[in-house]
């Protein structure tokens, strides 16, 4: 019996690997590594160090003792899930009309969605500014009737709102055409009204996407810098949500407190990743199981 | 160029694809390696290209020993089930990538090529774009882009699988006129027993990693060398018993042998379909008593389903159109069915 | 399917209704009153707001910046993707979930940790600063930062694209002669390339408009480091309205462009992926 003469046909290779050389392997595992750790980690265990560089103590103090900082974050636990309730039902509804019909402009809905990703925050709350300031166009009638909105609550919330909104919207039109329509359809020819429709069979099968899409969304409605900043009139102990805390406390040269605020929202974006990694699971093996079904019924 | 496979074993995890598997392919051949899912005739397919390869053996071109060599300098054409076209170039371009890879002149890649779109008769489609093709048309693309550096060695995995059966049959009569053009050694893996049959000199039949029997189609079929052989092939029928001297015992039928078998329990019997008579009355053969079920009129010979009640046993039997005028079959008759010629295996060898 | 859908499935007019009125006043209303105030401005006015040899600064470096750092993610993020996707290695997992980092974390968070690491005490400033290498308040600053910032965009359009890469087209390419290198730029390359445009574009926009992080890192100098959005929110600052609706407009106006060449880049390579 003839034996195998080099070495990489003796060995039994992983079958997909096999494909690429070892050494391009590991150079390019060893430079995607290198650039990840120093781009991602790197800074990710800097905000942490940077934190508690002054000991624990001296962290919880910037944190609880400061009152515009504390101040901050109850403005911030505020603004975020007001703005993802809203976005929420916007992304329920914009995903059950995409996903689910077919319509003219169907396509310049779904592009004029993804706006927010490419303009500036900084001009969205400019131009909320424009609308709702005092020299804004309702801006008169407000005054007029004493209602605030930039430099206020409601201004914050809009603001956040017009950034994050198409965050589940996103995250359910794609979810919701891979599962397709036929669950519900059956459901409707077997006499079910819209509640049920929606409530046992379109929530459960989307659970896990739209949890995903909260999650995210809220990430980043906490994180929203920009159009906050310009809607704000920062004002510290009141309008200040804690990334304008961040940057003020910076502008002060106050690292370790602004480094602490950040520390909470990086330990936020962690914990959202880490949902994330979850529900994408869950998500895949529903989809995954779906389609054992369908196949099965099939065969059968 | 002859192919030698010789011990090869290869295991994916803890799932053995092929067990200690040797196998000779002579030079010009045309063999089909036949069997179900899993019985591992795609992967010794692939062993054979250098697209797997194996834990344990060796396999030899010609004598030469190519296990340790890769694929690419192996210079075998392949043709995948799923065509494998490259969907961004167009016909030419994808005929042409072995021969522009290796460096050819231009002008010789052109000649190739048009040499070989009059081959698989697509003359007309160098510029059309795989997208623009229909099955039968992209698989014949795919062994054009196969055959194109001349290979020594034609390896197809299953490739009319794809493909509706009415192209499936023109374009294995294709492939046989093709081979008998060119003569290079070919191997083709496929399910359908009767393609492996009607296409291919040798036959080897496969089941979980090993070999079961390797011949021309009809040596396999007039002797299947076991009971696993005599199944595959189908329209059979099976029989339990037992063997005492040069009878078996189906049953209450006693069935002569041809020779002393000894005594043993756990005997099958084998009759094919078209094995097995219908008639009115016991003629003074072994015949089993059974109710016509259904009758199946819409194909080349009549099949007729029967219970023999007695013995709780099922038939198919195949019935020629005279015959099944003659007797006059209707549902619910009670026959007698007297099997002509039956094959008794006793474990894996036959009597 | 759809036209089923229509006459079964209950709730389409709510639904799009809802859809267009939020949208309306989300992006209609304000984008309105955007252009009405610049519009307020007489011609002059506004081309000179708009077009003064500040903005036209400012609009310079951002669109390079964006440019830079994009082409930088294509090649990093391309290359991770790649490993990602086609290689098993430990911890696997755990740098698939930290990609989407950049994408949780609050820009300004980015912007800080970025100018603390890029500093000269910093733990990158302390090599690079004594090299010449200044990262912080300056241009490559911006550049490090808006990377970090489209890292996920490449790598997750990218992903998908090489997961659904055909292994056997691969080892057809094998078969027939190829190496890997040609094997990847004639064979794989064609098949990912409208991929990477799109990767491209997404990262290129997202950078377009950032803010948040940049102002904490780039010192914000005039003409040297400030980027568009920035000077918009100098002139709010100093209650010049209409000559920042007037920057605002122009940027709007290049959001606009950047959409709409992603849509039609995303409408060209499905057509060429059939």
């Amino acid at each position: 019996m003839a034996s195998p003469s080099t070495t990489t046909a003796a060995r039994p290779l992983p079958r997909r690997a096999h494909e690429d050389p070892t050494w391009v392997r590991w150079l390019l595992v060893g430079i995607a590594l290198t650039v990840m750790t120093l781009l991602v980690v790197v800074p990710l265990v800097n905000v942490f160090v940077e934190a508690f560089a002054g000991g624990v103590e001296a962290y919880w103090n910037n944190l609880v003792g400061d009152p515009d900082t504390l101040h901050s974050i109850f403005l911030t636990l505020m603004v975020a899930p007001t703005a993802v309730i809203l976005n929420t039902i916007f992304g329920l509804a914009a995903a059950w009309a995409i996903a689910r019909f077919k319509f003219p402009g169907r396509a310049a809905l779904t592009a004029l969605i993804d706006l927010p990703f490419t303009v500036s925050p900084v001009v969205v709350g400019l131009f909320l500014l424009l609308l709702f300031g005092l020299q804004g166009i309702f801006g008169p009638w407000l005054r007029e009737h004493d209602i605030k909105i930039v430099f206020a609550f409601p201004g914050l919330v809009l603001a956040t709102c017009f950034v994050t909104f198409p965050v589940i919207a996103r995250e359910l039109i794609p979810l919701m055409e891979a599962i397709g329509s036929d669950e519900e359809v059956a459901a409707v020819s077997l006499g079910a009204r819209p509640w049920h429709l929606f409530h046992l069979v379109t929530l459960p099968s989307i659970k896990w996407g739209l949890l995903y899409g909260i999650i995210l969304c809220n990430a980043r409605a906490m994180g929203e810098f920009g159009a906050v900043f310009v809607v704000s009139g920062h004002i510290a102990g009141q309008t200040d949500t804690m990334p304008l805390r961040i940057e003020k406390l910076f502008q002060e040269y106050n690292l370790p407190g602004s480094f602490a605020v950040a520390s909470v929202l990086a330990l936020l974006a962690l914990v959202t990743l880490f949902v994330k990694t979850t529900l994408e699971w869950r998500t895949r093996r529903d989809l995954e199981e779906r389609k054992r079904l369908a196949a099965q019924g099939g065969e059968a | 160029m002859s192919i030698s496979v010789q011990n090869v074993t290869k295991t994916f995890g803890s799932f053995l694809a092929l067990d200690n598997v040797s196998l000779e392919v002579p030079g010009g051949a045309l063999l089909a390696l036949l069997g179900p899912s899993g019985s591992g005739k795609t992967t010794l397919l692939r062993i054979i290209s250098g697209l797997e390869v194996p834990d344990r053996g060796a396999i030899l071109y010609q004598e030469e020993d190519v296990t340790g060599t890769s694929v690419r300098e192996r210079n075998v054409g392949f043709v995948f089930q799923h065509y494998a076209l490259f969907r961004h170039m167009t016909v030419f371009d994808n005929i042409g990538f072995g021969l522009r890879v290796r460096k050819r002149a231009k002008a010789e890649i052109r000649a190739r090529v048009m040499e070989l779109l009059r081959l698989v008769q697509l003359e007309g489609y160098e510029n059309s774009m795989p997208s623009q093709l229909s099955g039968g048309q992209r698989q014949r693309v795919a062994l054009a882009r196969a055959l194109a550096a001349e290979p020594k060695v034609l390896l197809l995995d299953e490739p009319f699988g794809a493909l509706d059966a009415k192209v499936r049959q023109e374009l294995r009569q294709w492939l046989r006129r093709l081979h008998d053009e060119i003569h290079v050694t070919s191997v083709f893996v496929t399910h359908d027993q009767e393609e492996a049959f009607e296409v291919a000199d040798r036959v080897v039949i496969m089941s979980k990693g090993k070999i079961e029997q390797v011949g021309s189609p009809a040596e396999i079929f007039e002797h299947p060398a076991n009971p696993f052989v005599m199944d595959f092939l189908g329209n059979v029928n099976v029989f339990h018993g037992d063997i005492r001297g040069d009878r078996a015992a189906i049953d209450t039928l006693q069935v002569p042998l041809s020779k002393d078998g000894g005594d043993s329990s756990g005997a099958k019997a084998f009759v094919r379909s078209h094995e097995l008579e219908i008639q009115r009355e016991r003629n003074g053969r072994p015949a089993l008593k059974a109710n016509v079920v259904h009758i199946n009129p819409a194909r080349p010979v009549v099949k007729v389903r029967l219970h023999a009640e007695e013995f709780g046993v099922w038939l198919n039997v195949d019935v020629s159109w005279d015959r099944y005028a003659d007797l006059r079959l209707k549902a619910g008759d009670t026959v007698y069915v007297a099997p002509r010629n039956v094959r008794v295996f006793v474990h894996d060898f036959q009597i | 399917m759809i036209d089923v859908n229509r006459r079964v499935l209950p709730g389409f007019g709510l639904s799009l209704g809802y859809t267009m009125l939020y949208l309306s006043f989300m992006i209609a209303v304000p984008m309105a009153a955007g252009v009405w105030k610049a519009s307020s401005l007489s011609f002059a006015e506004f081309t000179r707001a708009a077009f003064s040899d500040r903005a036209i600064a400012a609009y310079w470096l951002t669109l390079w910046t964006s440019f830079v750092s994009a082409v930088i993610n294509v090649i990093f993020g391309g290359l991770v993707a790649w490993v990602l996707v086609r290689y098993e290695f430990p911890l696997k997992r755990f740098f698939d979930s930290l990609v989407d980092f950049p994408f949780a974390l609050p820009t300004a968070v980015a912007g800080l940790v970025f100018g603390s690491l890029l500093v000269e005490g910093g733990w990158y400033g302390r090599f690079l600063v004594p090299l010449g290498i200044e990262g912080a308040y300056s241009r490559l600053g911006i550049v490090i930062v808006l990377v970090f910032i489209g890292f996920p965009f490449v790598v997750r359009t990218l992903q998908p694209v090489l997961e659904s890469l055909e292994r056997d087209v691969e080892e057809a390419a094998a078969c027939l002669g190829a190496n890997r290198f040609a094997t990847f730029t004639r064979v794989m390359m064609p098949s990912i390339l409208p991929a990477v445009i799109t990767g491209f574009a997404l990262a290129f926009a997202r950078s377009l408009g950032e803010y948040g992080s940049v102002v904490f890192i780039s010192g914000n100098m005039p003409y040297r480091t400030e980027i568009a959005p920035v000077l918009v929110v100098n002139r709010l600052e100093e209650f010049a309205y209409g000559e920042a609706a007037a920057i605002a407009c122009v940027l709007l106006a290049m959001s606009f462009i950047t959409l709409l060449t992603i849509n039609l880049l995303e409408r060209w390579s499905a057509r060429h992926h059939g």
